[in-house]
């Protein structure tokens, strides 16, 4: 059978479209994680949640510096007590809170980082945020591991929440 | 007439007991203000009622949707995984808004202007309007996202998707209440 070159042309267009749009569409749902993402932060700085109580729990320990780093709305609704709201990570101004919030602290201090606005491997706001410690000079800075959101891994599970800002 | 001992010394180890019932209720009392709070799950419930101004300033109530099926989809810029949703959100009210279905959008954002951008550059076919701590609250608590709650035509919650979902599960639970 003899194809013309319109019908070549098609035939090449509509295998285009197909090898090109499924790969977009599976790129669409799995998206690598944003550059500075909170991927890139190395495992031995992660807390989980029964950890972070326990420290604050221990009796004569100097307790750490809890910063929330996400939404505001968020915290409103419930953050974790005793902790400050800082501003998101992935806002300059945020940055910018946190650096003033920390820069009189000895660099030794125990600062928890946290945020749970979304699943992990999507935070925009942890990445940076332990970043900007690091560059600071910071050498004991955790982030609490909360996998899927603040809701999920922290007040669903029972933990003491505050409201308001 | 003299209290005789044995009264006195019972009452005041009643009256000991209850300093130290009332110090437990004071404890209890306090302990309340940091108690456990986890979200609350709307399953099967009335959605809770609210009216707001949308985006484009028009009023958004939600009762004038009674009757059509809802996905009422919080959401916020700074949300990748929200953002994934919303092209899919947008083709859905196309596709299914003749057979009832109606999208709304609340962003969590805490500037607006950044939520109204996004509106217009991902060319968002259904209301959105601005949340915040008090509509979460009234929605169990938004702590974390995205969230999405599937309303059916009476009013009822009758799925809450909490996280990154499976579009495909959230097409399979609305699907089969809209009209044919």
């Amino acid at each position: 059978m003899k194809i013309g070159l319109v019908g070549r042309s098609g035939i090449v267009a509509f295998l285009a479209v197909g090898f090109v749009s499924t790969p977009l569409e599976l790129l669409a749902q799995f998206t690598p994680a944003p550059t500075a993402s909170a991927l890139s932060i190395p495992e031995a700085h992660w807390l989980k949640p029964e950890a972070l109580l326990h420290l604050q729990q221990i009796k004569g320990e100097e307790k750490p510096l809890i910063l929330q780093v996400g939404s505001h709305m968020l915290f409103a609704q419930a953050h974790i007590p005793g902790s400050e709201y800082i501003g998101p990570g992935s806002q300059p101004a945020g940055i910018q809170q946190l650096q003033n919030r920390v820069s009189a602290l000895s660099r030794k201090k125990l600062i928890v980082l946290y945020c749970g606005c979304c699943p992990l491997n999507r935070c925009p706001n942890l990445g940076p945020a332990f970043a900007k410690l690091s560059e600071m000079g910071f050498t004991n800075v955790k982030v609490l591991y909360l996998a899927d959101n603040f809701g999920t891994d922290w007040a669903d599970k029972g933990y003491p929440v505050e409201r308001g800002y | 007439m003299a209290i005789p001992s044995v009264i006195r010394t019972a009452l005041r180890t009643l009256s000991r007991s209850f300093t130290v019932k009332l110090l437990l209720c004071l404890c209890v009392g306090v302990s309340a203000a940091q108690s456990p709070v986890a979200t609350t799950s709307l399953l099967h419930k009335d959605a809770p009622q609210f009216v707001r101004t949308d985006l484009e300033n028009r009023k958004l109530d939600l009762h004038a949707y009674r009757g059509k099926v809802i996905l009422l989809d919080f959401w916020a810029t700074w949300c990748a995984a929200c953002q994934l949703e919303i092209p899919r959100f947008v083709a859905w009210q196309s596709q299914f808004g003749p057979r009832g279905l109606q999208i709304i959008g609340i962003s969590m954002d805490d500037d607006p202007a950044l939520a109204r951008k996004l509106y217009k550059k991902m060319k968002l076919n259904y209301p959105v309007a601005m949340g915040d701590e008090k509509l979460g609250q009234l929605y169990g608590g938004v702590l974390g996202l995205p969230l999405t709650f599937l309303i059916d035509s009476q009013g009822k919650v009758q799925a809450q998707f909490r996280g990154e979902t499976d579009l495909k599960l959230i097409e399979d639970q609305f699907k089969p209440l809209l009209r044919p």
